[in-house]
């Protein structure tokens, strides 16, 4: 039912892609991501949460369709419908349905709790098409909560030390998920503008977040002490982060869990947070889809598809598809530019 | 066990010297005796003969992880850490237990006496008792090699602070063979443990590369103006009629250098020579590759002897009659020096030769004799102030190394390959090649030189650029250009392009280039003729 083609992943019976990378005319869109919400189709079907945030990022004139989870809709036969992938707010495996043939496109997504997404469910199917960001037994994520423990207990110590504590992730999805577990009485949160951008359109669809403060002009820089302050990863090594010296930096993502590339990206401290499945979030998520056939899209594919056959005897293969996932180098994060 | 593994998390966990420095400080004031100088031991590559195969440590791990071989092997190139991979690789464990670093280290040490069985029972016991972090350190002390970026200074700055001693003497004390069985600190420090050896060779001092122009070193009669020889830095020492040859990689290799034995009946007793070894043949010094093999190999052939004999060139005199001299002038030293060797040259041929001085008169002249340093089989200048003093490790001021420009030549990226430690998961690992007619021929690798930023981009260019893999290494599309610097050229029957380059690195991204602009293996060889030295065949 579903082909790749270079354009994308493609429903040729609903004549409709699923995260395409090319302008078509009519896209699904698994989440609001700048590697899967591009700029230049035609129209747009989205979960309602989604939307805002790709009107901000993409035009405030795009032609959207907004849908609930579960909500399904009919394509020329097609049934569509969008389910829970845990991996930011907003975010969906999308359910397509043909002569009871069932395939789910899932995205990225994850399987830990993060209390401001929807929780990831799976969804049965035939044919699942996953990532693989981190599909390599090393990588077994930590359980949350401590990591959340850890962020607090830095940036007290930071405190202590008469230093601020700046914390580089994504503006979308891990800046809202760190934010929403600080703990606040231990001192006040700036942002910089790309994360507080974000968090407003987070603010006015779906939920409070602490209060912070947007570092901008009005902001003494000096007034920032024991502070916590959350940037986008593309702001490491500015101007605007050398003016909150003193401070500690911290990285939140998946990666960290590696000693190489923690060291590489020269952070005081790394912190292994993730917005994507894990090895056995993966494994778990794969068999409770009961699916036959496996599409392993962007990160360690071959690998893991080699894994999901030998181990599992599932029918898997490797897809070359232009998603980047969690990049390290963030030679993706166009999602910060706008600043 | 938990204390030297939250060390290792604390100076891991930080950039910062001030803080890694503080981190040890405060490990020596409040670990175990017998641990901190393991301690020590472990952080300045003093680590205990290795006892488990690699070999059983994937087997062992497998059977308790579940994982087949073939994605072992894959995470480990991701990895590019062994200790790592299979601490992360290793099932959780719920309870944790502590143990003293040198019990564990001691317990290592005698598994070279038990059998498989034996080993097996111990090494998996310790692995269910462990958490991520501390796995990670106990793997190391299998496999060795403590790298986390604890400078040998950082280490002499922390002893120095904590039991209120001089840098410079902490640096002697802590250089040679001394072992941390049995032993402490403060026993070491002091200069009064039982391990305190003849063998001891002073810390080196080592030059910084001139930063200015010569000029602005003040007159020129100040300076003394060498030659800066490619061999191996070492220290020949003759104490209480025993001979000792040390490297500057704290290694002694006196059975590696038989041609330097004799100087035991020769040099008097309380002698410390610095200089250079080298090979030398005809009277002229070869590269350091034709050296190269015989450190490598267990026992010198006498092949290697006849047809390479090692000589020392001698620069500088650290004790005499068994006194220290290093505070004496550079001038005051060298004069002993020249009388030591004119002495025993008198009745004796030996391998030392004196490092001639460069004379020049002007700084213009010093330029130009750099500019021929090649022609000498040379890497540069070495200045140095007449009236210095021999200092610790790498100084600013008195001491500076003026090298060659490297040789360079542009090549075409056709393999990359994952790197290792901080460069993991990135392919930053380069085969570089030539154009021979329509052909690429691979003509060396190189790893170093890019930035970080450019590291990024070369490793997303060639995830999408792969034409073919094989295990770890990729083949891409022959695109991009890069100049690569060289301090030699040499044949070598080995490599497909016939010649092996020394010190390889990229100096620069060509981005203005294309894969057609790149140079060819007739520039190869044109470099070779004027700059290699052959060996016999």
């Amino acid at each position: 039912m579903l082909t790749f083609d270079n354009c994308g992943i493609y429903c040729a019976q609903a004549d409709i892609y699923i995260d395409p990378w090319k302008p078509v005319n009519k896209a699904v869109i698994t989440h609001a991501h700048s590697d899967h919400a591009r700029i230049g189709m035609g129209s747009y079907i989205a979960h309602e949460h989604a939307i805002p945030v790709m009107k901000y990022r993409l035009g405030a004139d795009i032609k959207c369709q907004a849908l609930k989870y579960r909500e399904e809709i009919v394509i020329n036969g097609v049934k569509i419908s969008l389910h829970p992938a845990g991996h930011i707010w907003g975010s969906a495996q999308v359910r397509l349905e043909f002569k009871g043939e069932v395939w789910v496109v899932s995205g990225d997504y994850k399987l830990q709790k993060d209390s401001i997404s929807a929780p990831f469910e799976p969804v049965r199917c035939h044919s699942f098409i996953t990532e693989s960001t981190f599909g390599l037994p090393v990588y077994k994520f930590p359980d949350p909560q401590e990591v959340h423990d850890d962020i607090n207990s830095w940036w007290r110590k930071n405190q202590e030390e008469g230093k601020n504590s700046v914390i580089c992730s994504y503006a979308l999805g891990k800046a809202q998920r760190v934010l929403a577990h600080l703990d606040t009485s231990i001192g006040r949160i700036y942002t910089h503008g790309a994360v507080d951008n974000i968090n407003k359109l987070y603010e006015e669809n779906i939920a409070a977040l602490p209060v912070t403060q947007r570092i901008d002009g009005s902001v003494n820089r000096k007034e920032i002490k024991g502070a916590m302050i959350i940037a986008p990863p593309s702001a490491a090594d500015t101007p605007w982060m050398r003016s909150l010296q003193p401070y500690k930096l911290g990285i939140c993502s998946g990666w960290m869990q590696l000693r190489g590339t923690r060291r590489r990206r020269g952070a005081d401290r790394g912190f292994v947070l993730s917005d994507h499945a894990d090895w056995d979030q993966l494994n778990t998520a794969i068999r409770e889809t009961g699916a036959e056939n496996i599409y392993v899209t962007h990160g360690y594919k071959s690998i893991y598809a080699r894994w999901l056959q030998t181990n599992y005897g599932l029918n898997a293969n490797e897809v070359e598809t232009l998603y980047t996932g969690e990049g390290l180098d963030d030679t993706l994060d166009t999602e910060t530019g706008k600043e | 066990m938990k204390a030297f593994s939250e060390l290792f998390t604390n100076i891991d966990q930080t950039t910062s010297t001030n803080e890694k420095t503080d981190a040890l400080v405060n490990y020596f004031a409040t670990a175990d005796e017998q641990d901190t100088i393991w301690c020590v031991a472990l952080l300045s590559g003093r680590r205990p003969k290795r006892t488990v195969k690699t070999s059983e440590l994937w087997e062992w791990s497998g059977e308790l992880s579940g994982l087949p071989t073939w994605l072992q092997a894959e995470s480990y190139h991701i990895v590019g850490d062994l200790a790592e991979t299979i601490s992360l690789l290793l099932p959780p464990n719920n309870e944790t237990h502590d143990h003293a670093l040198h019990d564990v280290i001691n317990d290592l040490m005698d598994l070279a006496n038990k059998d498989e069985q034996q080993r097996k029972a111990y090494i998996t016991g310790m692995w269910k008792q462990f958490n991520k972090q501390e796995l990670f350190v106990f793997n190391k002390l299998i496999t060795g090699g403590f790298r986390v970026g604890v400078s040998d200074k950082i280490i002499i700055k922390a002893l120095a602070l904590h039991y209120k001693i001089d840098e410079n003497v902490v640096a002697h004390r802590l250089t040679g063979q001394w072992v941390a069985q049995n032993n402490t600190l403060k026993a070491l420090l002091a200069g009064n443990d039982n391990s305190v050896d003849l063998s001891k060779p002073y810390p080196f001092y080592l030059a910084y590369p001139l930063e200015a122009a010569p000029e602005e070193l003040g007159s020129i009669d100040d300076w003394f103006i060498e030659r800066k020889y490619d061999g191996i830095r070492g220290q020949i020492i003759v104490r209480d009629g025993a001979l000792f040859a040390w490297s500057r990689g704290d290694d002694l290799l006196t059975e590696k250098f038989p041609e330097f034995h004799d100087l035991v009946n020769i040099l008097p007793g309380g002698t410390v020579i610095d200089g250079e070894i080298l090979p030398v043949r005809d009277g002229k010094y070869l590269p350091f590759h034709v050296m190269q093999t015989r450190i490598g190999r267990k026992n010198v052939t006498k092949k290697a002897l006849q047809e390479a004999p090692l000589v020392m060139v001698c620069y500088d005199l650290l004790e005499h009659n068994g006194i220290d001299i290093r505070h004496l002038s550079l001038q005051e030293r060298r004069l002993m020096l020249e009388n030591l060797l004119e002495e025993i040259k008198k009745e004796h041929t030996v391998p030392l030769h004196i490092s001639p001085l460069v004379n020049c008169n002007t700084w213009g002249g010093v330029s130009a004799q750099r500019l021929c340093s090649r022609d000498h089989s040379c890497e540069g200048l070495m200045l140095k102030r007449k009236n210095s003093e021999y200092k610790t490790g790498r100084r600013r001021g008195d001491w500076w190394k003026w090298k060659v420009d490297p040789l360079s030549i542009d090549g075409v990226l056709l393999y990359a390959q994952r790197g290792h430690g901080r460069r993991a998961d990135l392919y930053t690992d380069f085969t570089f090649a030539v154009w021979d007619g329509d052909e690429l021929v691979p003509f060396c690798k190189a790893y170093s030189g890019l930035t970080d930023k450019e590291m990024a981009e070369v490793d997303a260019w060639v995830k999408k650029n792969t034409l073919d893999k094989f295990g770890p290494v990729r083949s891409v599309t022959p695109t991009l250009v890069f100049e690569i610097g060289f301090e030699g050229i040499n044949p070598s029957p080995r490599h497909k392009s016939g010649v092996a380059l020394r010190f390889p690195r990229i100096l620069r991204w060509r981005t203005d280039k294309s894969a057609k602009e790149a140079n060819t293996k007739a520039d190869l060889v044109e470099l070779l003729n004027i700059y290699g030295i052959g060996e016999r065949k």
